[in-house]
């Protein structure tokens, strides 16, 4: 290590070395490759040492006892020994302690474990010491994991993994002495706690007390043993874990996080026990074709383990024939605009380049949308208008920074659960403020120093309330509003008569809080929002965000490290989708479809004529296949028959094209009304990139093989493109990725081979081999005059509220098993059994009203539908409000949602409309 | 997959597996218990370092701590569940009770089983209360009480009855006197009317400085006589000197079993140790200062709750906080996570609290003792102070006396006094018919020495060459008729009970030495390694100092071990306890 002015000199075993600022004993010895034992020691990102175990003691010369290497950090001059008789006594004894209560090794539920290392490491083989009482029983209550507490020696490395890594604070250390015991909450069964099944105590328990239960067989001790294991990515959300799966056999037995920049080896209960899903019997193994003569009709259903009642088994080439020509024919029949496509947020950037591709190329439209319509195209449209770029302008991680953090309409322990934990460092590491404003309440809210319970709707009323209170009180950032942006004058006008007291009754929260937490936000020394569905979908998604936007803009919050705006990005690659240009206004990169100058680009990139107008979005397409206009289809990893609102009519629509190609693992709800089904590959089974909320590119690998006869998604592309017309010849995600990098500027940069060297990238980056830019607008925004665009927004009313008739609000959202329709997740073994039925959650008191008890059924109802589903007390639900998961096929949340649009983002109004509910009649 | 979803039938019943569950994840306040913990809470405040506080209202209103008011808390308080749970089940005057236990008697009867009183016959009396168990009440065994000099000792609900005979206790009970009776002690007038709060008044208005008050400390040499022994001035100065706010806490958590000397002054004169410490919060500057009293003295408390507000205005926050039955909270920085709310963990050091303490502030901690002697150096002078001592000691020591003496309590000596000095000429000699074997210098912890050691020093420092200390200067007698083995068992289960358990040396190493103590046969070898091992391997003093009698038979007693005890080496034993000092 190169001389530091700050770097601490001192002997160990003899030798001169240097400890960095902050560096222990125990690392600097590590660096030099000295072994010293550790159990309760994790040398990881987020773990405290501890040195309770005592197996790490070294002598340091002068001190009367021995010190713990893993948390002392030397002094000047300290003369260490780590293998001194008194050291080296000490840690074997600590060891032969330990080993004296452990079952027989054959016994141990890990004999693999990392305790049985560190003992075989100092030679011991038995302990001299008699056993103490026998530990507890074993705890199977969970699904996902098998807690055997005679294998605990009490490292508390789960209980910081739970409370201090993790920060879900079920794991206690309870009672004292040598009765020390792990308890979860108040000593409950594991599978009864409020354990979310992160996992994280599972990935750092040295012993094997804690394992996935998928690892130990009938008897307690592990008969699972990969054989390989391979680098790839989480496929769920957008918070982009890296992950390594453990392969046996071709066949993914475990998953452990990985220190990928955006995890720091921590996963959530999807990430770490929902990857069984790709093996269910229900996948989808050859291409099918309907079978002649089947009907198609809104309310037909097939069940996913019987295909053959609608489809027969084909080979590839005739089911690729039949899809494409199927398509070429309405094309050619009745116009390129008669056509759609929906990509997928769940495929890589190079599949969605190249679907987008084939619906600009071979159909020959700009009809082409995916998911992103049905999150945060409000979002992205208002970041557009104001800063034009679409993208979050600092990572999740800038939480750690931020003396304030914004969470709004956000539930992030359960949408975006390891974003979340880097949330909770932020409040009980660093001492940041969290406000979080959500009609509901949630997990964050115990963190949060205040929660902000508004009427729902009133976003709106809220954010200008603080806007204005912002203004008044001249807490603005005059420098920041004068230097970097336009349109002030609007704004301050726009917000005039929105004032605390008078927005008090609107939105339901007193004018002094509202004032205190304007207050807060523009006088922190730096303040991050972050922002979710709850802002998005409604019908004034847009102006929500404008707000929102208008807020960092005001206060210079933005472009700092610790400030900035993040709206959460749903899906694992819902930035790179929308930035490969998966959206019927946009090029790849934002390039939009009806500037000359882009098009004229794409034109001559591609080698074509383009059509220069916008498409429909999904919503639209729906309607327009009611309409007639659009009567072919191709749907890739996408599920409009569950996530669109207004269930019965999307369905309705989809039932009535003429031609329906459906690409995906499993026959989903969307699938049963299709004329050929392809089936794809898994996550797992391929490769390529996915760009992450945070703009980081990260690269997927292949980790097990497709079943059968399913293909890689591109491949499957590129043949309808080529039975299309198209002149296509790529050979695998790298070329694709090359042409897609090519024609994004802000992609400048990231090569494919760069990916393969460091795993991930966040654009935008500078310069070749320089770092990415997690922090954007510092000096400026990328619009034309470099300044950022201040949109006043007004207050309107929902599309459908609550009225006499459906006196309640109908909200819905997802639940931290299930990710979104569930067509992955409830075929998950774990997953399905922590979560397996339909519910709705309604306050206590509110169910009281409607004659409820919790567990019962409850029938739900709006203009459009009725659903039945348990019915869950929850006393974070407000009064008045049913919350419903989408996830469950059989009782559909969108059965019930109003398609209402916002105007500009056309995202239809998920998170509010008019309901009522009660007993199912008898 | 071999999940256990489909595992045999003799596997024990899959507890929430598959059944969908009707209410969010875990336990959920129910609307009756948050109601009634509201009443209970009234407007205190629901900060982190009032859990412990809060936990007591509810013990003492239920009787118990429900598991229903334990979910009720954690909610109200904003706290995990875990988190109370961890922090009610570390103290041993918690009782928390899940639904599926059958509910407690309303009336505990605490037995002391600390070595003073299990020489007195405490285990005999335990047997014989026993038969005064029933449902509604309930006898169990206690660490030391401090009331050592009336052995055996017993806490009927909050009433200490020392000495105690199954009769007394009975009678007691028929009276229903489960609270304590106050004794008669130098209440605030008669305080001041004995030139109490003088001292004080001419520091607060500048007549006499904090270095006047500092240097007669030094000059008196006063150090912290809760054990350890640190010079007081310095540990003064070292907190004032560091940047503000600056805490002061009071460590009046004497658990060292043979020690009462605290209690016996906070029951006799508390004026004169509240006055040292707003000397000493002054001194400092502390902002405000936190009492920390073991929850075994419900009589200094009721003593402290009344004259505390009848302190002289202006001065410092006091918080008096009760502990909660954990020895361990005595260890100074397992006291203050005790002040925080949270499990008394030893800290790991450094940093040191003067430094980090009290919510991470600078934080002075002092001795009940030592801020008792504060008054009385000053204003007399240090020369007065060290006017006392023999054999070239200085100053006083407070002997808590217990055992085979026959006049047994606080024995106010002067320092560097012998031990048969002490029983001699304090203690009215040994009790009849008692010939003086062992005495423990310093409590459970301060090791044990033969009666022939009884001409060497009692000070700091004059024991440590013979592998004991004097620490809080608790000396226990032990005659011929006491069996040595047993009293070193006796301590070792002692601090087993007492460990916080967080480091392996001390959490399994006390078990196992017990268990081998156990044993008919003792395998020295082994225990002395594991003693070495606790001694340089465990976090805190109690670990450390754990071995400490079991060390000193070894060393002192080595008639007491049969060849094949010693095994090996019996030589190497012998000539170990030869050594000259």
């Amino acid at each position: 290590m190169s001389p530091d002015s700050a770097a601490v000199p001192f002997t160990l075993d003899g030798i001169a070395v240097e400890a960095a600022p902050g560096e222990t004993i125990w690392d600097v010895a590590h660096r030099h490759g000295t072994a010293i034992p550790h159990l309760c020691h994790r040398p990881e990102p987020g773990y405290r040492a501890d040195g309770n175990c005592r197996a790490c003691m070294v002598e340091v010369s002068g001190e009367r006892v021995l010190a713990a290497s893993c948390r002392r950090v030397p002094a000047p001059g300290m003369v260490v020994h780590s293998a001194s008789d008194r050291a080296v006594a000490a840690r074997t004894m600590v060891l032969e302690l330990l080993l004296a209560d452990q079952p027989p090794r054959d016994r141990a539920p890990d004999p693999d474990a990392a305790f049985w290392s560190q003992v075989d490491a100092v030679g011991l083989s038995t302990s001299r010491f008699p056993a103490s009482d026998p530990a507890p029983p074993r705890d199977i209550s969970h699904p996902a994991m098998a807690v055997n507490l005679e294998a605990c020696i009490q490292c508390g490395l789960c209980v910081r993994a739970c409370r201090e890594v993790q920060v879900n604070d079920v794991i206690g250390m309870a009672w004292r002495g040598d009765r020390s015991t792990v308890v979860f909450d108040l000593d409950d069964p594991m599978g009864d706690s409020t354990c979310v099944a992160c996992g994280e105590c599972v990935q750092a328990c040295p012993t094997g007390a804690l394992m996935p239960a998928s690892l130990v067989g009938h008897d307690g001790v592990r008969d699972v043993h990969p054989d390989r294991s391979v680098d790839s990515l989480c496929p769920y959300c957008g918070v982009g874990c890296q992950i390594t799966y453990k392969v046996a056999a071709d066949r993914i037995v475990a998953v452990e996080g990985r220190d990928g920049p955006a995890n720091h080896n921590r996963l959530c209960v999807k990430g770490r026990f929902g990857f069984d899903y790709a093996a269910h019997p229900h996948r989808l193994t050859v291409p099918l074709i309907r079978l002649p003569g089947v009907p198609k009709h809104a309310g037909d259903t097939v069940d996913p383990a019987n295909p053959w009642t609608h489809f027969r088994p084909a080979t590839w080439d005739e089911a690729l024939d039949v899809a494409a020509s199927g398509l070429v024919r309405i094309r050619d029949t009745h116009g390129p605009r008669s056509l759609a496509g929906f990509g997928s947020a769940k495929g890589s950037n190079e599949e969605a380049y190249l679907f987008q591709k084939l619906v600009r190329t071979g159909f020959g439209s700009n009809n082409v949308d995916h998911c992103t319509r049905l999150c945060h195209a409000s979002s992205v449209a208002a970041l557009m208008e104001g800063l034009s770029s679409g993208a979050v302008s600092a990572p999740f991680e800038a939480a750690l920074d931020a003396e304030l953090i914004i969470v709004i309409g956000a539930n992030p322990t359960v949408n975006h659960p390891v974003a979340a934990t880097f949330i909770k460092n932020a409040v009980r590491q660093s001492g940041a403020r969290l406000v979080v404003i959500d009609p509901r309440r949630q997990a964050l809210s115990r963190h949060a120093w205040r929660h902000l319970s508004f009427k729902p709707g009133t976003d709106v009323a809220l954010l200008n309330a603080l806007l204005h209170t912002i203004i008044a009180e001249g807490l603005v950032d005059e420098a920041f509003v004068r230097d970097r942006t336009t349109n002030f004058a609007a704004l301050r006008d726009g917000v005039r008569d929105f004032s605390p007291e008078v927005m008090a009754p609107v939105c339901g929260i007193p004018a002094e809080t509202l004032r205190e937490v304007a207050r807060a936000y523009a006088t922190a020394r730096s303040a991050l929002i972050f922002w979710g569905m709850g802002i998005s979908q409604h019908v004034h998604g847009t102006d929500n965000a404008r707000c929102l936007i208008a807020l960092a803009l005001v206060t210079g919050q933005i472009g700092r490290p610790g400030t900035g705006l993040h709206p959460l990005r749903g899906q694992n690659n819902v930035q790179g989708a929308s930035d490969a240009g998966l959206i019927p206004m946009y090029f790849a990169d934002y390039q939009p479809v009806d500037r000359p100058a882009s098009h004229a680009l794409f034109e001559q990139a591609w080698g074509m004529p383009l059509d220069g107008e916008r498409g429909l979005t999904v919503v639209e397409i729906m309607a327009a296949i009611r309409a007639g206009n659009i009567r072919g289809m191709y749907i890739e990893g996408e599920n409009p028959a569950m996530s669109d609102p207004d269930l019965h009519h999307a369905r309705t629509a989809l039932a009535t094209l003429g031609h329906l190609v459906v690409q995906d693992l499993f026959l989903t709800e969307t699938a049963f009304h299709a004329d050929v089904v392809l089936p794809a590959s898994a996550f797992a089974e391929k490769g390529g990139t996915f760009t992450n909320t945070d703009r980081r590119v990260q690269l997927a690998r292949p980790v097990v093989p497709p079943p059968g006869e399913a293909r890689q998604d591109w491949w499957i592309i590129q043949e309808i493109a080529r039975r299309m017309g198209l002149d296509w010849s790529y050979t695998g995600p790298a070329d694709i990725f090359a042409e897609l990098a090519a024609l994004s500027p802000s992609l400048h940069n990231v090569t494919w081979e760069r990916l393969e060297r460091d795993g991930a990238v966040t654009y935008p980056v500078a310069n070749p081999g320089g770092p990415g830019q997690a922090i954007l607008f510092d000096h400026a925004f990328p619009t034309a005059d470099g300044r950022a665009h201040l949109v006043p927004a007004r207050q309107l009313p929902p599309d459908a509220p609550p009225d006499a008739a459906y006196p309640l609000l109908l909200s819905t959202g997802r639940i931290l098993e299930h990710w979104n329709t569930g067509s992955m997740t409830r075929r998950s073994g774990p997953l399905q059994a922590i979560e397996p039925q339909a519910h709705a959650l309604v306050n206590p008191r509110e169910l009281a009203r409607l004659g409820l008890c919790g567990g019962q059924a409850m029938r739900i109802e709006t203009r459009r539908g009725a659903v039945v589903v348990q019915a869950r007390p929850d006393r974070d639900v407000p009064d008045g409000m049913v919350f419903m998961p989408f996830c469950y096929a059989e009782a559909a949340a969108n059965l019930l949602t109003n398609p209402a649009l916002d105007p500009i983002g056309k995202i239809p109004e998920f998170k509010l409309c008019a309901a009522r509910a009660g007993p199912v009649p008898a | 997959m071999t999940a256990e979803g489909s595992g045999p039938d003799d596997e024990p019943p899959r507890r929430g597996r598959g059944e969908p569950r009707a209410a969010p994840k875990g336990r959920q306040a129910d609307p009756g218990s948050l109601d009634f913990l509201q009443a209970l809470l009234g407007d205190r405040p629901l900060r982190r370092d009032l859990l412990v506080e809060h936990l007591h209202l509810i013990q003492d209103r239920c009787g118990c701590i429900p598991a229903a008011m334990l979910t009720a808390l954690a909610e109200t308080m904003r706290l995990s569940l875990a988190d109370v749970f961890e922090t009610a089940t570390f103290y041993a005057h918690f009782d928390v009770q899940t639904e599926d236990e059958p509910p407690l008697p309303p009336l505990t009867v605490r037995a002391c089983e600390g070595l003073p009183c299990a020489m007195a016959g405490a285990g005999a009396l335990f047997a014989d209360l026993q038969r005064l168990a029933g449902p509604g009440l309930r006898v169990v065994r206690a660490p030391c009480m401090g009331l050592c000099d009336h052995a055996p000792a017993v806490a009927i609900g909050h009433n200490p009855v020392a000495p105690a005979t199954s009769s007394t206790v009975a009678a007691a009970l028929a009276a229903g006197e489960t609270v304590p009776r106050l004794p008669d002690y130098v209440a605030c007038d008669a305080y001041r009317a004995g030139g109490g709060y003088a001292l004080l008044g001419r520091l607060r208005d500048g007549t006499l400085s904090a270095d006047a008050v500092l240097a007669s400390l030094d000059d008196a040499s006063l150090r912290g006589l809760g054990g350890a022994g640190f010079p007081t001035a310095r540990k003064w100065r070292a907190v004032r000197a560091e940047p503000g706010p600056r805490l002061m806490v009071v460590n009046a958590d004497e658990g060292e079993p043979g020690t009462f000397k605290d209690r016996f002054y906070l029951e006799n004169d508390p004026h004169r140790v509240l006055e040292g410490m707003l000397v000493g919060a002054h001194v400092v500057g502390a902002d405000e200062i936190y009492f920390y009293l073991r929850d075994e003295y419900p009589v200094a408390r009721a003593i402290l709750e009344r004259e505390i507000a009848r302190l002289p205005p202006g001065g410092p926050v006091i918080h008096l906080r009760r502990g909660a039955g954990a020895d361990i909270c005595g260890e100074e920085s397992a006291l203050l996570d005790s002040l925080e709310g949270r499990r008394g963990l030893p800290r790991h050091k450094p940093p040191l609290p003067f430094r980090v303490g009290l919510f991470g502030r600078p934080t002075l901690i002092n001795n009940v003792e030592t801020l008792f002697w504060v008054r009385d150096i000053v204003e007399r002078g240090p020369a007065w102070w060290t006017s006392h001592g023999r054999h070239g000691h200085r100053g006083l020591r407070s002997f808590s006396v217990s055992g085979r003496v026959r006049d047994s309590g606080v024995k106010l000596a002067p320092a560097g006094i012998t031990l048969r000095e002490l029983v001699d000429e304090f203690c009215g000699g040994m009790a009849p018919g008692h010939t003086l074997q062992a005495f423990l210098p310093g409590g459970a912890s301060g090791g044990i020495l033969p009666a022939a050691m009884d001409d060497i020093p009692l000070d700091f420092g004059t024991l440590e060459p013979h592998g004991c200390f004097i620490g809080s200067a608790a000396v226990v007698v032990l005659s011929d008729q006491d069996d040595l083995r047993a009293a070193a068992l006796n301590l070792m289960h002692f601090f087993e009970d007492e460990s916080c358990g967080q480091c392996t040396p001390c959490r399994v190493g006390t078990r196992k030495a017990r268990q081998l103590m156990q044993q008919p046969q003792w395998d020295v070898a082994l225990l002395s390694e594991l003693s070495q091992v606790m001694r340089d391997a465990s976090i805190c003093g109690l670990g450390q100092a754990a071995p400490n009698p079991l060390q000193s038979l070894f060393r002192h007693f080595p008639h007491l071990f049969a060849p094949a005890e010693i095994g090996v080496s019996p030589a190497e034993a012998r000539s170990d306890a030869d050594a000259p000092a």
